[in-house]
């Protein structure tokens, strides 16, 4: 109840009209930033940081929380427009959401991307507003141990999941894990594969690698096929929001797995982008229409996009009341704190009532802004798909090439960003899927680091993954994950059995 | 050709006594930050462009680029690239001559321009508040006996963090686990949830878990405490912590935060900055700053400076031959 009465206080503080102006101009250009590829949220914050610090705190993290949201909303258009994610977590938008797009359906597509996302954010800010000092408390017994926990069952739950050639899944997750490899080692504190060139030195970055797997690739792969129209010209107004909408309710379980799933994952904090893998391989494996995944489901979209939002938004939980950023753009949000002269970690929820709940309510606030405004949007990005492949591909090209560059403004990315195009067009011809790649590119030295680093503590004793309740958790379900089909088929087989011969029943 | 251009008119100028002669910038000025965005080094950046713009001390806007990859190997590169610009500036922590050490990477800070040392960064042994450890002498008690060894975290291998574990191991004559985490943020939470024994943050890492109750300063590696008497948890203040050599662990340690620029600018640029750094740490903003991270203002520039930087290196080489963490 309490809590209830100060988030009237913190709707009182952000629904002043400056603060909602404010609101409504960074969710804009937060889609601006999420629409280009390599712009990116943490970077589109970094820019804006200046122009607050002039302004009451309360304000300021209105303003930039908002360039937030717009961008974990502007990154699916792109994913589901072009096969390129302007974001890292809308990688696994990708999926299903291209090929909707290509057969015409990308009005649906992207109600239901951004759809999604607000359901994802709003069981996000329902858990800062109801439970955050329990869950903070939660995130503190994550050790090393823990951590490695989350990321091997991220990883099985998508290597178990996939109804690809599992010997190809695993091919295409080394490769991830080699290229994840390169650059400076966090335990050794040496360069690792580097060979002495300096641009190798930071490593491959997850958005110049995706930028050219994913839309580089498809776009070598449509001149292949011959340039032809590819939109249909699906009938585009505000009709295809309410049809959308209409057919949400039949996913429920999905939306509330992957509410939870992101919820969790935010917190941990495993961020946004391992969030929506596993969002994505778990509506896979659960579903009733699995065999429609990567076809163009609309539950494929549904699924990591709701996981991403959710996660997006809870990452600000261990942010507010522990002081660790859950993500990098609420890395940016807390520099933006400490400058405003404000101490985020336990004490600011009773110092800064204000603040907090201020924050609190525009959380709510501008999710219901950036929603109203993506839908909006809507038919005028649905209307690219008209025009002819031909014009479009060299635009696209350009801004993947202005993409890789805006990322760490190295010339040497675009190159980068074509050779992995040659790569991900490689792998569609010879059917390897990019997913496991990425998701070990991504995830792949952090899960390195955890282990490292639990295994350090442990003095080389393995024991340590099963020392406690919540990691042993962790990591049987993630072994049970990773056999779930040949379990499945064996209990499946058993049970024919017992049938075929009854004596055995007894 | 064009440099003896310059120089006449710059002697022309000198000689017709005009102020006009004095460099200033006609671009906008980058500040490279060697440390991804939220870190300690970036807030001190985003802090002196807070400064620059509400008090106007340069007409040109300040950009900020974070570019942390390679312990700040990347920025050092950029800088040693830029021979000759004076719109960039990057700031600086002992991992100026840390990372070349450690990587072996072709960067030197003798080959950038030093403009300021702006202030200088302590360490403090803290704990988990559950523990019983009240002293450094509890501490190194309990890790003499402990099997296996106590540990410790931080952020980054043969960093600041790791350097000081090893120093306090060789000092104590204790064995202490070093785990090195992504930065000091997780190393602090990873202390308030008791998965590490103690570590070695700054003050400004440290000070909400400090507040919140869940860790606990035992002493402050230096000769003297440090100078701030607010009240910051219940009726501690910074200046209440002792010094790590009054408890009979003698080990000392401080980082720089200072400022460079590249290699191969003119006297007239670098006086420039100089004049506008002076500017900035008298800036309430700056002064804010300092006391809010519990940061011991210490300016230097010029020989003052590059004396202090000879020096520095002099000792973390040594320090660093000692613990093993020079590459080959």
């Amino acid at each position: 109840m309490d809590d209830l009465q100060q988030l009237l206080l913190g709707f009182q503080v952000a629904l002043t009209w400056q603060n909602v102006a404010f609101m409504i101009v960074g969710v804009l250009l937060g889609i601006v930033v999420g629409v280009l590829p390599g712009l990116g949220g943490p970077n589109g914050v970094a820019i804006l940081l200046p122009l607050t610090f002039g302004m009451d705190p309360t304000s300021a993290i209105i303003l930039l929380s908002s360039i937030y949201w717009g961008a974990l909303f502007g990154g699916a258009i792109t994913s589901v427009l072009f096969n390129i994610p302007g974001e890292a977590w809308s990688v696994a938008t990708t999926f299903d959401g291209y090929p909707m797009a290509v057969q015409g359906r990308a009005a649906e597509a992207l109600t239901a991307a951004f759809t999604a996302s607000f359901i994802g954010a709003l069981a996000g800010v329902l858990l800062i507003t109801f439970v955050a000092p329990l869950v903070a408390k939660f995130a503190l017994r994550f050790g090393p141990a823990e951590f490695f926990g989350v990321f091997f069952l991220t990883f099985c739950s998508f290597v178990g999941m996939g109804k690809e050639n599992k010997a190809k899944i695993v091919a295409s997750l080394s490769i991830g894990f080699l290229l994840a490899a390169v650059g400076l080692d966090t335990i050794s504190g040496d360069l690792r594969m580097t060979f002495g060139q300096t641009e190798l030195m930071k490593g491959f970055d997850f958005l110049v690698v995706v930028i050219g797997l994913f839309g580089v690739s498809e776009i070598l792969l449509t001149i292949e096929e011959g340039l032809h129209f590819k939109g249909k010209r699906a009938a585009i107004d505000l009709k295809v929001v309410l049809k959308t909408w209409a057919r949400l309710p039949a996913y429920w379980a999905t939306l509330l797995r992957s509410s939870v799933v992101g919820m969790w994952m935010g917190v941990t904090p495993g961020g946004a982008i391992a969030a929506s893998f596993m969002g994505y391989g778990l509506a896979k494996r659960f579903s009733r229409r699995r065999e429609n995944f990567g076809k163009g489901e609309i539950e494929g979209v549904l699924a990591p996009e709701t996981a991403a939002h959710a996660a997006g938004t809870s990452a600000l939980l261990p942010m507010l009341a522990l002081g660790i950023p859950g993500s990098a753009t609420a890395a940016v949000l807390l520099g933006g704190l400490l400058i405003w002269g404000l101490q985020p970690g336990p004490l600011l929820f009773v110092e800064k009532k204000e603040f907090v709940w201020g924050l609190i309510a525009s959380m709510y606030l501008g999710n219901v802004a950036g929603l109203l405004i993506v839908l909006a949007t809507v038919p005028v990005f649905a209307s690219i798909m008209r025009i002819p492949f031909a014009l479009v591909a060299p635009i696209i090209l350009i801004v993947c090439a202005i993409g890789a560059y805006t990322v760490e403004g190295s010339r040497f990315d675009i190159w980068l960003m074509l050779v992995f195009g040659f790569v991900g067009y490689v792998f569609k011809k010879i059917e390897y899927p990019l997913a496991p790649l990425v998701l070990a590119l991504v995830l792949g030295d952090r899960a390195e680091d955890a282990f490292r680093q639990a295994i350090l503590g442990s003095g080389g004793d393995l024991s340590v993954f099963f020392s406690n309740g919540l990691v042993s958790t962790l990591m049987i379900l993630a072994v049970l994950l990773l056999f779930w089909g040949p379990i499945t088929d064996l209990f499946g087989r058993v049970r024919g059995r017992r049938r075929l011969d009854p004596r055995l029943a007894e | 050709m064009r440099r003896a251009f310059w120089t006449m008119a710059a002697a022309a100028a000198v000689i017709s006594g005009t102020a006009a002669a004095a460099w200033e910038p006609s671009r906008p000025i980058e500040i490279i930050v060697p440390f991804p965005p939220g870190g300690s080094s970036d807030q001190m950046a985003r802090t002196i462009q807070a400064a620059i713009q509400k008090n106007n001390l340069v007409k040109q806007p300040i950009i900020i680029l974070n570019k942390p990859a390679a312990a700040g190997g990347e920025a050092m590169m950029e800088i040693q690239k830029s021979a000759g610009d004076p719109h960039k500036l990057i700031t600086t922590s002992s991992g100026i001559y840390m990372t070349p050490l450690a990587t072996k990477l072709p960067v030197n800070w003798r080959d950038f321009t030093p403009v300021a040392m702006l202030a200088q960064d302590d360490f403090v042994l803290w704990v988990n508040a559950q523990k019983p450890y009240r002293t450094a002498k509890d501490f190194i008690e309990a890790a003499k006996s402990a099997s296996p060894p106590l540990k410790t975290g931080g952020n980054g291998s043969k960093r600041e963090d790791n350097l000081l574990s090893v120093y306090m191991e060789q000092q104590a004559g204790i064995k202490l686990t070093y785990i090195p985490y992504q930065g000091g943020g997780p190393a602090s939470v990873q202390l308030a949830g008791g998965h590490i024994e103690a570590n070695m943050n700054n003050p400004a890492e440290e000070v909400a878990n400090w507040r919140a109750g869940s860790s606990r300063p035992l002493c402050v590696f230096a000769n003297k405490r440090m100078s701030y008497t607010a009240k910051i948890a219940g009726d501690m203040s910074w200046a209440d912590i002792p010094p790590c050599p009054e408890q009979g662990l003698n080990v000392t340690y401080q980082m720089l935060r200072g400022m460079f620029m590249p290699g191969k600018v003119t006297a007239e640029q670098q006086l420039f900055y100089v004049d506008l750094f002076k500017k900035i740490v008298e800036t309430p903003e700056w002064k804010e700053y300092l006391e809010r991270n519990a940061l011991v203002p210490d300016f230097r520039s010029g020989p003052d400076f590059v004396k202090f930087l000879e020096e520095d290196e002099a000792r973390h080489k040594d320090l660093m031959t000692k613990a093993g963490f020079i590459a080959n």
